[in-house]
């Protein structure tokens, strides 16, 4: 079942030929400075402005290059890639069109702190500014939407300027890092002097170790709370603090709960885990938080759909805010004890002097009795299919050992609310912007970041339209993703919000002339399944993890279902909607 | 509470870090009042100085936004210290020949210096701070103000620090 991923050849090998100084193109300069690297897999799409780019990687093959077939289909593989394997992930693209292509990929990857090294051509040096064939100013166009760029103007920059892009990218708080290079640097020649060594610069450095005596305040702030809840994040995951996290909770005991991108942060199955918390999470993680007397928030950053009316949110506890980023303590909600550093550090740290919380057990046990009481629920059905019920039949089938990544809508909800993750990297979908056409390329991305692990890619009917022209690019390399499409037929996110909060008035939601997705599959030369009863949908599903290449299964479900609970906008989170369950 | 505030921000001067910096004023929505940039005394590094308008909270996130952008160095709240701040401002007045004794004394009075002088107008220069330049400006207005130019504000910290 692995994908077609070439053997990187030996390492050592590489790096003593490609370290050698020698005279070569920008071209060169860049395809051995990603060697260098790391790069294993770029995805990208050619055109002008990267011709002498191409031209250098023509029979070129110490890293992979997928020709995806949109430059948004690029770059979000890129983001899978890199969400999935803690790597770099690298995306190339042309000049103008090909780089405003790349926008919402990079807004995307910017606003769940992923690490990307985006590259784009531009027109040559003496052309910049003149409105030339496809020039688009692409460093001023992304600048708020990337955590560094550079515009290459000397091609004796170039190595550095690529270590440095790499560096920048995959330390402190992650981010998509754009370099622009114009056509005529990718064609100059100069001396090529590797750079490997340790990166300075002078305005950049990431805070990791934290403040000791606010770390004493916690320890501290722990024996005392009666009611303490711990709420972590994405920079769990992205730190690699999994471990840690789960020692600092075996400790103290205290109840936990993950942010949508913090899912497989801590295993699910672990009975103080309290499930998601915000506008689709769990009654208890809701409750919890408004009733902590101290909440500890480890590397998540407060974010709308989590806090809800943030006047009035956690109203009684005392606000632990643990952040690489130091610029993140403060912004929305303000806190008691800020510790600025690497979450992965400051918790290995914590767990040398943390104790049990000791007096927080009627706590615990008011805890369980909400878990028990108002778990994740719906109406299942025999004559049609539950999308919930769906998720829990991939669930059961993989044992929760999938890499699942979503596209955005209700479906993303109920995956994010009924798989089970227990690892993390193993949950990739779009949490920040929220971006449809994001699921399906970025599951490629991660199958290549991991080419002997099962990817189950969740779409609903309407996003998978957005990004459904990269099936080729499964088809052609063999990527073994198993494309689920939860089809109810309309734009389900819209209409739920549509009942609920307009009146019923549904304003155009309606899919219809949406493709035969079997067709449309196999059109592309995957194989195509649909299911529409739950008898049909074991037999399709068990074929498309029985089949070695990739599969499109199309889930057909009520159309009328809901996400619950659900927090309406302006209310706080304990005041839910627990739908008719 | 809403105050100014002045704070000067130490940058790589490489292309783009004006750009960088004003975005990210406008993006978070953060006022700028006026920006001025030159050179600093390191070769390579420039001092831009800015006035916003915003409260506690405001200028504390300012600070931490404007750190995270890779080529910025420092940061200094300069509004928290005693520290003295310029402007400066050319007012090109209206002065026909009958009213040039009395802009005259105005303009020795605010040890300010007419730089240019046509047939019918004078150019004032003022230097000071932003509260003598609105007195000045104040003052020429019944006179007739053809064009007014001012820099926004440069500032340092007094003393040795
Ligand atoms: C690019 C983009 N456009 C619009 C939206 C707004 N939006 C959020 S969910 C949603 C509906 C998604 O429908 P579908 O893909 O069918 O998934 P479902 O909600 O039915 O599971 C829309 C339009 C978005 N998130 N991203």
């Amino acid at each position: 079942m692995s994908a077609q991923i070439p053997e990187v050849r030996s390492t050592d090998e590489l790096r003593e030929k490609w370290m050698k100084p020698e005279v070569i193109t920008g071209s060169e300069i860049l395809l051995r400075s990603l060697l260098l690297e790391g790069v294993d897999c770029v995805f990208g799409y050619p055109g002008g402005a990267v011709l002498y780019i191409y031209d250098a990687m023509y029979g070129f093959e110490d890293f992979k290059h997928v020709l995806t077939r949109h430059e948004q289909g690029a770059i979000h593989a890129a983001d899978g890639y890199a969400r999935a394997s803690g790597k770099v992930g690298v995306c190339i693209a042309t000049s103008g069109p090909g780089a405003t292509n790349l926008v919402t990929g990079i807004a995307t990857a910017f606003m769940d702190s992923v690490p990307l090294v985006v590259i784009t051509g531009n027109v040559i040096s003496s052309l910049i500014g003149t409105d030339a064939f496809q020039e688009a100013d692409i460093t001023g166009i992304t600048m708020p939407i990337t955590k560094h760029s550079y515009l290459v103007r000397d091609v004796e920059d170039l190595p550095r300027i690529i270590h440095e892009a790499f560096h920048i990218a995959n330390t402190g708080r992650k981010g998509p890092v754009l370099i622009d290079i114009p056509k005529d640097i990718s064609a100059a020649q100069t001396l090529f002097v590797p750079q490997m060594g340790p990166v300075t610069m002078r305005g950049y450095n990431p805070k990791v170790l934290p403040n000791k005596i606010q770390l004493d305040k916690l320890t501290q702030a722990i024996a005392e709370a009666k009611r303490p809840f711990i709420l972590a994040g994405g920079g769990v995951v992205y730190s690699g603090g999994h471990e840690a996290l789960y020692e600092f909770v075996r400790k103290t005991e205290i109840p936990i709960t993950t942010t949508l991108l913090g899912l497989g942060g801590f295993p699910s199955g672990h009975e103080l885990w309290t499930g998601m918390p915000g506008m689709h999470g769990t009654y208890t993680s809701n409750q919890a938080i408004q009733q902590s007397d101290l909440l500890i928030c480890i590397g998540a950053r407060f974010d709308d759909r989590v806090t809800g009316k943030l006047d009035g949110f956690a109203p009684h506890a005392k606000i632990v805010h643990i952040d690489i980023d130091p610029a993140e303590i403060g912004k929305n909600v303000p806190t008691d004890i800020p510790i600025v550093g690497d979450v992965k550090a400051v918790l290995e740290l914590l767990n040398q002097d943390v104790k049990r919380a000791n007096q927080a057990d009627a706590w615990r046990a008011q805890i369980q009795q909400w878990k028990n009481e108002k778990p994740y629920s719906y109406k299942d059905s025999d004559t049609v299919l539950k999308p919930q019920w769906v998720v829990e039949l991939l669930d059961e089938t993989t044992k929760g050992g999938a890499i699942v990544t979503t596209d955005v809508g209700q479906h993303q909800m109920w995956a994010a609310q009924y798989y089970k993750f227990n690892q993390p990297r193993s949950w990739v979908t779009s949490g920040g912007l929220g971006t449809m056409g994001f699921g399906f390329p970025s599951a490629i991305g991660a199958q290549m970041a991991n080419p002997d692990r099962l990817v189950i890619s969740i779409n609903g009917d309407g996003g998978m339209q957005m990004c459904s022209q990269e099936l080729a690019i499964c088809a052609i390399n063999n990527i073994p993703v198993k494309i689920v499409i939860i089809n109810n037929q309309v734009l389900g996110m819209v209409r739920q919000w549509q009942e609920l909060i307009y009146d019923n008035r549904y304003s155009h939601i309606d899919l219809a002339g949406s493709p035969d997705f079997v067709k449309l599959a196999e059109a592309y030369g995957v194989k195509g399944l649909r299911a529409t009863n739950k008898e049909e949908a074991r037999r399709a599903w068990q074929e498309a993890l029985d089949t070695p290449g990739p599969v499109v299964v199309e889930f057909v479900v009520s159309k009328e279902e809901n996400v619950y609970p659900m927090v309406t906008q302006g209310s706080t989170i304990d005041q839910m909607l627990m739908g008719d369950e | 509470m809403t105050i100014k505030n002045t704070i000067a921000v130490l940058v790589n001067d490489h292309p783009g870090v004006l750009q960088r910096v004003s975005g990210l004023f406008g993006r978070r929505g953060f006022n700028i009042e006026s920006i001025t940039v030159g050179q600093s005394e390191e070769v390579g590094l420039s001092r831009m100085v800015i006035v916003t308008i915003g409260d506690e909270n405001n200028l504390e996130q300012i600070e931490k936004q404007l750190y995270k952008l890779v080529d910025v160095i420092k940061v200094i709240d300069l509004s928290s210290k005693p520290m003295v701040s310029r402007e400066l401002a050319m007012i090109k007045v209206k002065a026909e020949p009958p009213q040039r004794p009395e802009i005259m004394g105005v303009v020795e009075t605010f040890r300010a210096a007419v730089v240019d002088v046509g047939t019918t107008s004078l150019i004032v220069q003022v230097i000071g701070d932003t509260e003598k330049i609105d007195a000045m400006i104040e003052l020429l207005k019944p006179y007739g103000i053809r064009e007014l130019t001012r820099t926004g504000v440069t500032a340092m910290i007094r003393g040795n620090a």
